[in-house]
């Protein structure tokens, strides 16, 4: 009795931990449907009437299709980029058992302690001169700085493919190419499903790489939001119809791809 | 595939290439002119370590470094402690256990930019509105003042980051054999007491990965800075990655700007490493 007493109390303490979470949202989503009048007067409670004209404006403003399109691309190709170059090189370094292939993977496993700031100046300097500051040379970056986590996490889960596949197609009459694209690479799904959603989640979401990089044209949906920000600085209600509008694909995404997102995070955490 | 074979180096040559031409030579390019009077194009002459002797009496990137660790400390303890009980909370087996995982998480899926303007607009327009219903004169003006940016960025962290931490630690706790559980329930050890004799000690890697991960993204923090405070403040609220870019892109001052990024690399990495190691000896004596 006494036992389920105690659930039921952890089980409100959650629900109400849960509901202070998700506060930030609903002050957000609320707002957003207010007029710059109705914000000034309260923020707390629901909006007079549930208008879309913010969104309308906000949509039109942040040029919404037009980033989400630039978002969606860098995203995309760059994800597919870091898996196909990042499980080929996990596979060399798991197959090459010399010092020197350790050296390598060390090289990259150290890598990951250089901080962007620390060569953010050499580098936009380095890709101007050779005219790169541009949509090919931010998907480049992005294989630059994301291999590394990526090879680390294809290396680990080479050690669970046995050597004697890759013979057993040598003696198939796969060359090394082939016994990659069509035995190894299948066999890594599960880990290139934790690669892909480790990356997207970093390369949507970054703004201080594009911004140095890319022109308003070619803005991202982070890059577009800050100039848009700075637009409406004491329009709120504006302001905050186009967070809720940046903010939507990614939660309708995370709804659907919880699970996976969730163990994704779990084991690119946890290696 | 051997060392010598042509596709052992065909499969690497991609990455390191990308490696090299994004990290390494930028990382040694950088280094070299940050001796230099480079302005981001040409140099003219060696400067020595000049930069690197002003460096040390330039108050804002001092102010940056002490507000950035003072920020890391405090983040480090409260996303540990969130976390860890967040983890707890979502292992009870509740009916409400995964909705709660999903939504505890929710915050880490967005970008901090995006995040730091809506905390903006609660921090100024939400807690002073509370504030004036509940007549808490603490919760007036927000983010003006060197600690209310403060507290406003460790608060945005938490709120972004903690959902993150809970997941390693929900890792580690589900390897927790529950055998020993009962064992222990059965042997009369309370609530309390299996928490610090076998849930503590068996968790204590997780405090590696996530201190380890805490603190090199505190020091590594821009965008939720850049939103929430910009700085201000008056530059109070800095942390160390926005005043080197700042230096860099705002005052045009290339190789200065490159030489705080070198101490600031050395920093992280010390950090990185020193942990590592520390982390790694303690759960060999436990």
């Amino acid at each position: 009795m006494e036992s389920k007493l105690k659930n039921y109390l952890i089980g409100a303490f959650g629900i109400l931990l849960g509901v202070l979470w998700l506060s930030p949202f609903y002050l957000m989503i609320v707002n957003a449907f207010k007029s710059k009048k109705e914000i000034f007067m309260g923020v707390l409670g629901l909006p007079e009437a549930w208008s879309f004209d913010n969104f309308v404006e906000a949509f039109i403003d942040l040029d919404f299709v037009n980033s989400l399109w630039n978002s969606v691309m860098i995203t995309v190709v760059s994800v597919v980029v870091i898996i196909v170059f990042s499980s080929m090189a996990g596979y060399a370094l798991s197959r090459n058992k010399s010092k020197l292939s350790g050296g390598i993977l060390l090289l990259f496993v150290a890598a990951m302690l250089i901080p962007f700031q620390s060569v953010m100046i050499p580098l936009t300097s380095l890709f101007g001169k050779a005219d790169m500051l541009n949509q090919a040379g931010l998907i480049f970056m992005y294989l630059g700085f994301g291999s590394s986590l990526s090879i680390f996490l294809y290396h680990g889960a080479m050690t669970g493919i046995s050597q004697s596949l890759d013979e057993a197609a040598t003696i198939d009459g796969a060359n090394r190419f082939q016994t990659f694209t069509r035995i190894i690479f299948p066999l890594l799904k599960p880990i290139s499903v934790t690669v892909a959603i480790l990356n997207v989640i970093w390369i949507w979401n970054d703004y201080l790489l594009p911004s140095l990089i890319l022109s308003e044209n070619n803005a991202t949906i982070p890059l577009k939001m800050f100039y848009f920000f700075g637009q409406y600085t004491k329009q709120w209600h504006l302001a905050l119809a186009g967070l809720t509008i940046a903010i939507i694909p990614v939660i309708v995404a995370y709804f659907f791809a919880q699970k996976q997102i969730i163990e994704g995070v779990s084991e690119g955490a946890v290696k | 595939m051997g060392n010598r074979s042509l596709s052992f180096w065909l499969f690497l040559t991609p990455v390191l290439v990308g490696l090299g031409l994004v990290v390494i030579v930028p990382l040694i390019y950088g280094t070299y002119y940050s001796f230099t009077d480079w302005n981001g194009l040409t140099a003219s002459q060696f400067v020595g370590f000049e930069h690197y002797i002003n460096l040390f009496q330039d108050k804002a990137f001092l102010n940056s470094i002490w507000f950035t660790i003072k920020f890391s400390f405090v983040t480090i303890i409260l996303l540990n402690v969130i976390g860890l009980g967040f983890a707890l909370l979502v292992t009870q087996k509740l009916k409400t256990s995964n909705l709660l995982r999903t939504v505890f998480f929710m915050p880490n899926m967005i970008g901090g930019l995006i995040l730091g303007f809506i905390w903006q607009f609660i921090f100024i327009n939400v807690f002073s509105d509370v504030g004036e219903a509940l007549g808490i004169e603490g919760l007036q003006g927000w983010l003006s003042t060197t600690g209310t940016g403060f507290w406003g960025l460790v608060i945005l962290t938490c709120w972004q980051m903690a959902g993150y931490i809970m997941i390693i630690y929900i890792a580690y706790l589900q390897n927790i054999p529950g055998e020993l559980v009962e064992a222990a329930k059965i042997d009369g050890a309370n609530s309390f007491q299996r928490f610090k004799n076998i849930t503590f000690p068996l968790v204590a890697p997780a405090f590696t990965v996530s201190m380890f991960l805490t603190l090199s993204n505190s020091f590594k923090i821009y965008d939720q800075n850049l939103s929430l405070t910009n700085g201000g403040p008056y530059e109070s609220t800095q942390m160390v990655a926005m005043e080197i870019v700042k230096t860099a892109f705002s005052a045009n001052e290339m190789a200065y700007g490159q030489a705080k990024a070198v101490v600031f690399f050395i920093m992280v990495a010390a950090i990185a490493l020193t942990q590592v190691y520390y982390n790694k000896k303690r759960e060999v004596d436990l």
